[in-house]
Parts: structure tokens; C-alpha cells; sequence
């Protein structure tokens, strides 16, 4: 007798959308999915060498990128990166650090869920950025009120994620390992935390571009270093290449941070289509 | 014949079983008195309109629901919640999606402590029994529903049981596959020779599978019912006896 794999072992994701005769399939995949963006950028490139653009505004890319390079070779703009990653950084590990495992605890308890639920609810509806005056006022406006904006405003998305990843979990499951005499313990181990991670890592990665917005903004309000800061300081001294050059850096940092988060996901959630 | 099977391990006794739900402060009684004696490797099927108790009674066998009243003995012993003699099958896999066929049927011995390697070996076996050889390295989501609930079966087998109590596990199947796996459910049964209490809803799937099918009776003042199924396995479903006994069955229902 065979049994047939409803094929989806073979229904891997298409190699290539675009498979035109002639054109390589490499080049047509490559195409399909960089092609906008290209398009994007050589149109900004074009506009603003011939003036359909205002220069001043929107310098070439060339200058964008010479602006960078030197803000990196002379070490000018490394301290900014190194500055904000740290805020960023560490802001973010203690969110995760302190909201994964507090989720997990809440997501079992319910009457622990339930008392902590409306003071959630309401600390995550008030905008972290107007809490940052009162962060000052207690912990100053160096480094510390910086890291705890971003702080709070990260731990939100991952201790909701993680609570909601436990709550949702299959009771069904559960129920077929308790049938095979399973401790809590053990069911907490095999069941209940393998199921949350998918919905752990939304939060994560929720948190990830929670945590950039509020560096950027803290940067750009009270601080006098850090890639924000760069953005702001260029436009007041009209150095808009370098401007320009901040905001792309910005703008990596959260495309890297991204990356790795749906690597890690790839590697941990191999067996869920959502991660195909 | 069937009772070549019966050896003296995976004996159920139920002694004046009662359970009944509260529902908006309203009581539901659900089973009502309930005595009734399966022998070791015995194959008895649970009939009955939907509602009339099924799930409850095997749930209380399995020690995942606590009865209000009675007793339910294995081999003589008294037993309160679940143990290792027995094991469910669920009407739906429950499968865990992050682990492998492999992982999957080893779980209930990994649970149980017993060693990986140990644990893959075994569940090795039961794999193969169910025919699904090639597949231990599939995630659950690769499997057909049938596929699926043959993983489940060789997951409950795999902790070598006592008694296997099943609640309509072949319920979400297709025709065609659902004949096949109650020729492997019989195949199954007749190798390991474990004590087998199935719930279906299916009739012939009762009097294919079972020594003894068990009417659940919907108002709870009538008494249960039991009717024997004399045919030798693997049985032919279009022989005359057969199509006798289902007919028997059928009119317990009011059915033609
Ligand atoms: N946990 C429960 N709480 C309340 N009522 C229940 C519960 N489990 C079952 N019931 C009720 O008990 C009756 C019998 O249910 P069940 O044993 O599932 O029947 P069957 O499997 O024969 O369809 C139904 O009316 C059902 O609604
Ligand atoms: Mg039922």
C-alpha cells in the first residue's frame, strides 16, 4: 500500500515568479522582487542630477552615499551608531528579557492575567513619548530616561504576544499530554511554550520596530549623539547628505533587525507553514 | 475467533457509575448506575444518539473526568484519574505540530521518562505498524487527515497500553478511508491484543470492529444494552450474518 504526501513536501515556495524565455531565472527573481525598489532609487538619482528634483532637498544618491562613507571612514558617524544601538539594544533585551517570561506566567494565571490586564491596558494606550517628560523628571535626561522610553514602550508588544501566544494555546493539547500522565511542569515545557513561540516572535518583532521609533524620537528630542540625533542635527547645519545618510542608517538598522529576528523564527518554527 | 484474544490483563470493571453535569444550575444526568464488566482483550464499541454519554464514559474510564459516583477497576484494582495502562485515542489527532512523526509518537514515552534513543526505537515499531514507515521525519501539517490519525493511534500504541480507549477516532475520515483504517484498527487489535473500547456513531463500524457493542440509552431510566457480535475477524462486511447483526443493531435505534 502507498500513502501519498498530499504533495505538500513537494509544494515548495515557486524558485521564481517572472521565468521568461530568455531571461535567467536567477535575473527573474531578481528583477520581480528588487525591481521597484531599483526603479525607486535610479528615478531619485536621475530626477535629482537633471533638477527635477530640488538638489538641495533631495541631493543625488552618489553625494547620499559619499556622505555615509566618509561619516564611517572618519569614525564620525560610528560613535552615533554604537550610541544607538546600545539605547536600543538594551532597552530592548530587558524587554525581552522581563516580558517573555512575565507573559509566560500570566498567560497560565488567570486571576494573575486578570488583575494586571486594565493597568496593561491602560499603560499601553498612553503613548510612551508622552511619558517621557515624567521619565526625565524622575530619572534625568541622560542615558537611563533614553534606554526606559524605549524600554516601555517595547515590553508592550512582546508581553501582549506572549500572553495571548499562552492563552491561545490548543486546550486539546494539553489534554492529550496530561493523558499520558504529563507533570505541569512537563506540559509547560513540551506544550504550552513550543505553541507560543510563533506568536512570541510577532511580538518580537513588533517590539523590534517599536523599539527604532522610540530611539529615534528620544534621540531627536533630548540628546546630543546617536543616529536621530545625526538626522536632526544635519537638517538645523543644512548638511542634507548627511541627513539623508542618517535616515538610510535608520532605515538598515531596522531592515537587519528584521532579518535576524525571521531568521531566528525560520530556524526555531521550521514546522509552521507561516515560516515557509 | 475473538476469544483467543481475551487474556487476563486490561480487565475493566464500572460498578454503579454515575455522572452528572451542572448546566446553569440545572443537573444533567449523563450516565445513571452504569455496571458493566469487559474482559481482558476484549473489543467493545459504545453506541448511542448524540448526547446520550459516549465521550463521558470513556472520559471517566480514562481518568480525565472524575465520576460523581461508582467505581471503575483495572485487573481488580481500583483506579482514580489516569494511568499507564490505558491510552486515548482522541477523535481528532492532536498532533503537535512542532515535532516530527517521529516526535510525536515517541512523546507519550518521552513523557513518561523513558530515554530518547529508547523512545525512537519504540516508536520506530509502531510506525511501521501503522504504515507510515517513510513518513517519520513529516510534520504534521504534510499529513492527509488519515495519515494523521494513524500517527495518533501509533502514538497511544506506542506506550504499549492495556486498554486503548478511542472516541470516534476514525469520525472526521472520509468513506474510503475510514473502511481501510477499521481493517487496521482489527489488524492493530488482533496483534497487540490490548483491551479495546471504542465510541463511534457508526454501526457497522461497531459491528466490524467489536465483541460487544454497548448501547447508551438517551432517557436514563432505561437500562443499558448489550449485544454480542459472534462473527470471527477480520469480518466480511457484505456477509450474512454480518448484515444480520447490523440489521439487529439498527432496529435498537428504530433504523431499517
Ligand atoms: N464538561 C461538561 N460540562 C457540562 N456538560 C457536559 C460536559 N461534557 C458533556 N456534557 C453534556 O453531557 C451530555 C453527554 O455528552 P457526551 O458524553 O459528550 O455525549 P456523546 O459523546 O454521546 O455525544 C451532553 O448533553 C453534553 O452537553
Ligand atoms: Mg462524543
Amino acid at each position: 500500500m502507498t500513502y501519498d504526501l498530499t504533495g505538500a513536501a513537494q509544494r515548495v515556495r515557486p524558485k521564481w515568479t517572472i521565468s521568461a524565455k530568455g531571461i535567467s531565472p536567477v535575473l527573474g527573481k531578481a528583477a520581480a522582487d528588487y525591481g521597484l525598489i531599483f526603479a525607486f532609487f535610479a528615478g531619485w538619482q536621475i530626477a535629482s542630477t537633471v533638477g527635477w528634483l530640488n538638489p538641495a532637498v533631495f541631493p543625488p544618491l552618489d553625494r547620499v552615499a559619499q556622505a555615509l562613507w566618509s561619516g564611517i571612514t572618519s569614525g564620525a558617524l560610528l560613535d552615533d551608531i554604537a550610541i544607538s544601538i546600545q539605547r536600543a539594544g538594551i532597552a530592548f533585551i530587558s524587554a525581552v528579557g522581563l516580558g517573555i517570561p512575565l507573559g509566560l506566567v500570566m498567560g497560565q494565571i488567570k486571576p494573575v492575567e486578570r488583575a494586571l490586564d486594565p493597568i496593561l491596558q491602560l499603560f499601553r494606550q498612553t503613548s510612551a513619548l508622552a511619558l517621557y517628560p515624567v521619565f526625565i523628571l524622575l530619572l534625568g535626561l541622560g542615558e537611563t530616561s533614553k534606554v526606559f522610553l524605549i524600554f516601555w514602550a517595547t515590553i508592550f508588544p512582546i508581553l501582549l504576544a506572549t500572553i495571548g501566544g499562552v492563552k491561545e494555546v490548543d486546550a486539546k493539547l494539553i489534554e492529550m499530554a496530561r493523558s499520558f500522565g504529563a507533570s505541569r511542569a512537563t506540559i509547560f515545557r513540551r506544550v504550552i511554550l513550543p505553541a507560543s513561540v510563533p506568536s512570541i516572535f510577532v511580538g518580537l518583532r513588533l517590539s523590534a520596530t517599536t523599539a527604532l521609533l522610540l530611539l529615534i524620537a528620544a534621540e531627536m528630542i533630548g540628546a546630543n549623539k546617536g543616529i536621530g540625533f545625526q538626522v536632526m542635527n544635519a537638517q538645523y547645519n543644512f548638511q542634507i547628505p548627511l541627513m539623508f545618510a542618517a535616515i538610510f542608517l535608520l532605515a538598515f538598522l531596522g531592515l537587519a533587525a528584521n532579518a535576524v529576528l525571521v531568521l531566528l523564527q525560520r530556524r526555531l518554527c521550521r514546522w509552521s507553514v507561516a515560516s515557509q | 475467533m475473538s476469544v483467543a484474544q481475551i487474556s487476563a490483563k486490561g480487565e475493566v470493571t464500572i460498578r454503579d457509575l454515575s455522572k452528572s453535569f451542572r448546566i446553569d444550575g440545572d443537573s444533567l444526568t449523563v450516565l445513571k448506575d452504569i455496571n458493566l464488566d469487559i474482559s481482558g482483550g476484549e473489543s467493545l464499541a459504545i453506541v448511542g444518539a448524540s448526547g446520550s454519554g459516549k465521550t463521558t464514559l470513556l472520559r471517566v474510564l480514562a481518568g480525565l473526568t472524575e465520576p460523581d459516583s461508582g467505581s471503575v477497576l483495572i485487573d481488580g484494582e481500583p483506579v482514580h484519574g489516569l494511568g499507564k495502562e490505558r491510552a486515548v485515542i482522541f477523535q481528532e489527532p492532536r498532533l503537535l505540530p512542532w515535532l516530527t512523526v517521529l516526535g510525536n509518537v515517541a512523546f507519550g514515552l518521552e513523557v513518561q521518562g523513558i530515554p530518547g534513543d529508547e523512545a525512537a526505537e519504540r516508536a520506530r515499531h509502531y510506525i511501521r505498524l501503522v504504515g507510515l514507515a517513510e513518513f517519520e521525519g513529516a510534520w504534521p501539517r504534510q499529513l492527509s487527515g488519515g495519515m494523521a490519525q494513524r500517527v495518533g493511534i501509533a502514538r497511544a500504541l506506542t506506550v504499549q497500553p492495556e486498554i486503548l480507549l478511542l472516541d470516534e477516532p476514525l469520525g472526521a475520515l472520509d468513506a474510503m478511508t475510514k473502511m481501510t483504517m477499521q481493517e487496521e484498527l482489527v489488524r492493530i487489535w488482533t496483534e497487540e491484543s490490548v483491551t479495546m473500547v471504542l465510541v463511534t456513531h457508526d454501526l457497522e463500524e461497531a459491528i466490524f470492529l467489536a465483541d460487544r457493542v454497548l448501547v447508551l440509552p438517551k432517557t436514563k431510566d432505561t437500562a443499558i444494552r448489550l449485544i454480542d457480535i459472534d462473527l470471527p475477524h477480520p469480518r466480511d462486511r457484505s456477509d450474512p450474518d454480518f448484515v444480520r447483526n447490523r440489521r439487529q443493531l439498527m432496529a435498537e435505534f428504530g433504523l431499517h
